[in-house]
């Protein structure tokens, strides 16, 4: 097994006639952190969603862990992958939104329980036991029969990533994981995340928290207009970078 | 004013405020005049001996009576389950991105939301008209595998009502559970399918469990219009509610306090259905709790407003 996770090969994207990615190219290590910075509309979270192909990718080719996402590759032709297919894959990626999209009928450890029980076939025993186990691990112990309406906005979304967690993904996918966040509830979320990645998982982290790229990303891509425009080692990007864009979007982020 | 004044009148409280209120006499004339139309209704129902009272108390529990009861609790509810089976695989056949089977949904929709529900009683009373030979079922354009050759034996007064109102509720409750449907934000099937679950589990797992709280409401309305157009199927001369007091009345003449009878006993129905949605609405209110509990307010609210005014 390669120690690729994720592999853009000039992936472009487009909604009708705009085009939102123009030619992405991009390499995750496994275990490694990667930051996506950039304005708004430069194309992140569209990138971020066709990992686990919740949007569908126009041209290029876009592989997980060494195999094509969407489609399967006879040499000849892509063929589209049944919806099952599609479906396993997913279950091996995690992903965690901005607006949390906690299942709001379901208490916080149902919300956990469901996917293992539903889609792995975990025993409802072995569900529970892992759910408060991470639910704990994020400090929400106490919280496991609570509804997401009684729970606050960083709560919610460390209860999202339990609830990823719990299929034991190899990639973990974040799309603006604290956008939605009372300035004083980021950090618990941060600190989840920061854990996260030291236990060796494989991160993508769509972000505005120049903070926490700087500590925990291994590399930093900043993206404008569709392109990768400057990417390598935080300190790097963010303390000297190269190109004007980069070095206006970061003086006023700062 | 100079200001240690100021702090000195800050520190007691001040006076409680008793304002003359507005005069508004409006309101009671409005007010006598609904007391007096009131007061003449009941002077009405109380002296005006063709109400024929004591011939409500007599017929209230005839047994005739309340067997049409029976029938009637059974027809909403049959019609009900079918209309609302029916009414989730229309709405999901409508939402569908295969041409045909939406096509076929909508189609569906436009014809029996367009025809009279009268007419479509009388129409599935009358099938055996159109299929004099009887009725089968087997393959398509192919031979039948059962096949009933009295038409009317199959096709009973009962099973006409039932497949009337349930086809014709499948119409109403196929775009009451499109747009509880619709009304799942995108977010949660989106959660759902990152987690690797099915079309089908995402359906029935995270987005019908929450369109139920749109849903439930104008199915509850569903019902209790339901359980009023049973009267219809009386003109098939089927022993519902209605059909029984009329077999009554057409042999004593008291049309009135048969009439009466029969709308007690609706009212008694109607208002049963209204505790069972309360409980049914709160039970699917779960995870939304604070939004719930004051919508639920307001509508109570709002139903004793529009009785007041009444």
């Amino acid at each position: 097994m390669s120690d690729t996770m994720v592999k853009a090969e000039n992936v472009h994207k487009r909604f009708g006639r705009l085009e939102v990615l123009k030619g992405i190219d991009l390499e995750v290590q496994r275990g490694e952190v990667m930051c996506m910075l950039g304005p708004s509309g430069s194309g992140k979270s569209t990138f971020l969603r066709c990992i686990n192909h919740l949007e569908k990718i126009n041209a290029g080719r876009l592989y997980v862990d060494g195999e094509l996402v969407g489609y399967r590759d006879d040499g000849d032709k892509l063929h589209e992958l049944h919806e099952r297919e599609v479906a396993r894959k997913r279950a091996e990626i995690g992903m965690v939104f901005q607006s949390f999209n906690l299942f709001p009928h379901m208490t916080a450890l149902e919300n956990v329980t469901l996917a293992p029980t539903r889609v792995l076939g975990v025993s409802r025993d072995e569900a529970r036991r892992r759910a408060t186990e991470l639910l704990e691990r994020v400090g929400l112990g106490d919280k496991l029969s609570t509804y997401p309406v009684a729970l606050s906005g960083g709560q919610q979304q460390r209860v999202a990533i339990a609830r990823a967690l719990a299929m034991q993904p190899k990639l973990m996918l974040f799309d603006e994981p604290t956008s939605a966040l009372d300035p004083e509830l980021v950090g618990d979320v941060l600190d989840a995340m920061r854990q996260l990645a030291r236990d060796g998982m494989t991160m993508i982290v769509v972000t505005h928290e120049m903070g926490f790229a700087r500590e925990v990303a291994d590399t930093v891509v900043f993206m404008n207009e569709g392109v990768v425009v400057e990417s390598g080692r935080p300190d790097r990007v963010l303390s000297s970078p190269q190109h004007e864009r980069t070095k206006s979007f970061i003086a006023k982020v700062l | 004013m100079s200001t240690s004044e100021l702090s000195k009148e800050r520190t007691g409280r001040p006076e409680e405020i008793k304002a003359v209120p507005v005069r508004r006499p409006g309101r009671w004339i409005a007010a006598a005049i609904v007391l007096v139309i009131a007061a003449s209704i009941a002077r009405s129902i109380v002296t005006n001996k063709s109400f024929g009272w004591h011939y409500v108390g007599q017929y209230l529990f005839d047994s005739r009576v309340l067997h049409g009861v029976l029938v009637t609790i059974e027809l909403t509810a049959a019609s009900m389950v079918v209309g609302i089976g029916l009414g989730v695989i229309l709405a999901v056949m409508r939402l569908s991105p295969n041409p045909v089977l939406s096509g076929a949904s909508w189609l569906y929709i436009w014809f029996f939301r367009g025809t009279p529900l009268l007419v479509q009683i009388l129409f599935w009373y009358n099938i055996a008209a159109l299929f004099p030979h009887g009725i089968g079922l087997g393959v398509p354009f192919g031979p039948d595998v059962v096949h009933y050759t009295h038409t009317n034996s199959l096709i009973t007064a009962f099973v006409a009502g039932l497949l009337a109102l349930s086809i014709n509720e499948g119409a109403y409750m196929a775009e009451i559970v499109r747009a509880g449907i619709i009304s799942v934000p995108e977010g949660q099937t989106e959660a759902a399918q990152s987690l690797g679950m099915s079309r089908i589990q995402t359906l029935r797992m995270i987005v019908l469990p929450q369109a139920m709280r749109v849903i439930i409401p104008p199915t509850g309305n569903e019902t209790i219009s339901m359980l009023k157009n049973t009267s219809l199927i009386s003109v098939t001369a089927y022993a519902e509610l209605l059909y029984a007091t009329q077999e009554i009345y057409d042999v004593n003449y008291q049309v009135i306090p048969l009439l009466i009878v029969a709308s007690i006993w609706y009212l008694v129905m109607t208002s049963v259905l209204y505790v069972g949605q309360y409980f049914i609405e709160r039970r699917y209110g779960r995870g939304f709790s604070r939004a719930q509990q004051a919508s639920m307010r307001a509508r109570w609210l709002g139903f004793r407003h529009e009785t007041g005014a009444a």
